[in-house]
């Protein structure tokens, strides 16, 4: 079983970063399933999220949706993430969630990077806003994010879609080469190598 | 099984009359809650430590002797000790004291800390946080076991030739809980030595304590200590009960919203699913902590906080007067399935008597004097080659 969770940061709906972040999940599953794998997708959307994680920042409990979440990303072979622009990087509630997750869960973890704006004049926001935040994380990101403008749901020429195609075959490697275990029990060193520290 | 409070020691105003109590109150009013605890049969009083406002306990072991001279049974404990931050010859001899003049009632529990400025205000670092912990500790057991100490180490002045004064009282140091939520290098620690283990749970939901206290349980039987539904485990709790649940819930809302730490997040209902919080009827707060054994196994000691947020002293007295009425059934309830192999959480008089037996076994050799002549000040280096390491 390959485990892909598409974190979707849209508020609007429908939202169109829940809507690439299906349709880079299913491209994702068809690469996997092409290369002998199991694919399974599941989608989070964070605007369900949204007041559990401002609960979880002022007081750091958090709820049981929230949880379970942070437990799909832990269990993660590969994570693709996906945030509408707001001003001119990645929305807030993108962030907190990020924020939200514990230390060192996205180090080595395969994700792929996608964003939604409005006009394709925000498209290097992958690059200039995303991509410091998950190399911060030590994520393993994946070589072709993939931005969507308004107009290029409209837009007749498949270009969309192959730049979707090839992000899902850039991704579907890493993927399967798979994240490090999921830390179900906690990891221990032995004391008296804490000891000699 | 214990079962006991254990206070934060915040100075919050109360929200429902806009009053702030000031330091003296809050201190006066410690006292009398630990008086209080022990009144209504409670086995552990247990304070905080911080060194920054809106607390007040910087000197646990001032207030702690305090309490001590002022009552007769209970046990007096901290929650937690700072072993980051405090020098650890400070902890051995402060607490060293305390054990003396408290006739054995004391025990402590070890914390690293979450205030961030506290660590450069002693001069520590934070980032060294898990390092000062397992160095510290480690140089405090061994004041606490051998006459004299030659010590080097990382974070502090090397030691040589240092006899602590005063020796724990009968040769036998208090019994350590090592508190923590989320490191695993703690719980290990706490396996490591055969210490106990506290998981201060208030904030936290049970599956996540759960997992805390199997590792620990593992790691306990893994260094020798014995089985793993042996080891020594504590847990925090939350009440605030009214005879009618609903009573409770509206006496309570107003403090839960704004409280510190958990104010402004959450609301009551989610906490209380969340977390072991219960605000209801004394029936309802003693089925759900009854139900901790469900989740962690037969454990050795249940703290509870009820002096927080505000709430006033004569509040805080009417929970400790409801607690007491619960508490037999509390103690019928926690000692119901309990196999007979679970140990009791290790006290003064338990220890003293595992020591006897253990010299029994050996050629008996009377609990050795001050390695020190005290009179004199003779150099101890002639009879430090002689002390064996005592763990």
């Amino acid at each position: 079983m390959t485990r892909i969770v598409v974190i979707s940061a849209g508020t609007s709906i429908p939202s169109s970063s829940r809507l690439l972040g299906e349709r880079l999940g299913e491209a994702t599953a068809a690469a996997v399933t092409a290369a002998g794998g199991q694919p399974q997708v599941t989608q989070v959307e964070l605007r369900t999220l949204a007041v559990e994680l401002a609960h979880h920042l002022a007081t750091r409990v958090p709820g049981t949706r929230l949880r379970e979440a942070f437990d799909l990303v832990r269990e993660a072979d590969g994570v693709i993430a996906v945030t509408p622009v707001f001003n001119g990087s990645y929305s807030g509630l993108f962030k907190l969630f990020f924020d939200a997750l514990d230390e060192n869960v996205m180090r080595d973890r395969p994700v792929l990077l996608a964003a939604t704006g409005g006009t394709a004049r925000h498209s290097l926001v992958v690059e200039h806003a995303m991509l410091p935040l998950f190399y911060y994380l030590k994520a393993r990101v994946a070589a072709h994010p993939v931005f969507a403008a308004t107009k290029d749901w409209g837009s007749a020429s498949g270009k969309l879609e192959r730049r979707i195609a090839r992000a899902a075959q850039a991704f579907a490697p890493l993927v399967m080469a798979g994240a490090p275990a999921g830390d179900d029990e906690f990891e221990v060193v032995d004391f008296t190598d804490l000891l000699g520290g | 099984m214990q079962l006991g409070i254990f206070s934060v020691g915040d100075i919050t105003q109360d929200p429902t009359t806009g009053r702030t109590p000031s330091e003296h109150e809050r201190i006066l009013a410690a006292v009398a809650i630990a008086k209080k605890a022990e009144e209504i049969g409670l086995d552990v009083f247990a304070t905080g430590e911080h060194h920054n406002p809106p607390f007040h306990p910087s000197s646990p072991t001032t207030l702690l002797g305090f309490i001590a001279a002022q009552t007769s049974r209970i046990l007096l404990s901290t929650a937690t000790t700072l072993i980051t931050t405090n020098d650890p010859v400070k902890i051995a001899e402060d607490y060293a004291v305390l054990q003396h003049l408290a006739e054995g009632r004391v025990d402590l529990m070890m914390g690293r800390g979450n205030t961030g400025p506290v660590y450069p205000w002693f001069g520590k670092d934070i980032r060294d946080g898990i390092g000062l912990a397992i160095e510290n500790y480690a140089l405090l057991r061994r004041l606490w076991r051998e006459d004299v100490v030659n010590w080097e180490g990382k974070f502090r002045t090397p030691l040589q030739g240092f006899t602590l004064a005063p020796r724990p009282l009968d040769g036998v140091p208090p019994f350590v809980w090592h508190g923590s939520i989320r490191s695993p290098e703690i719980a290990e620690q706490a396996a490591y030595y055969g210490d106990g283990f506290f998981h201060n749970n208030i904030f936290w939901n049970m599956s996540h304590t759960k997992r805390m206290v199997n590792l620990y349980r593992r790691r306990f039987e893994h260094h020798g200590h014995g089985p793993a539904d042996t080891a020594i485990v504590g847990l925090g709790g939350q009440f605030f009960m009214r005879r009618n649940s609903q009573d409770a819930i509206a006496e309570f809302r107003p403090y839960f919203d704004v409280a510190p730490v958990y104010g402004y997040g959450p609301s009551l209902e989610e906490f209380m699913a969340e977390t072991p919080l219960t605000v209801g009827s004394p029936q309802q707060v003693l089925e759900r902590t009854l139900s901790f054994t469900r989740e962690v196994g037969h454990y050795q000691r249940q703290l509870f906080l009820v002096d927080h947020a505000g709430l006033p002293l004569k509040t805080v007295l009417e929970q400790l007067d409801l607690l007491g009425e619960i508490l037999p059934e509390l103690r019928k309830g926690f000692a119901e399935g309990r196999p007979a192999h679970i140990p009791e959480a290790p006290t003064h008089a338990s220890l003293v008597a595992a020591r006897a037996a253990q010299d029994a076994g050996e050629e008996a050799e009377p609990a050795a004097p001050a390695a020190v002549d005290d009179v004199t000040g003779r150099s101890p280096y002639p009879v430090a080659e002689a002390v064996e390491v005592a763990r």
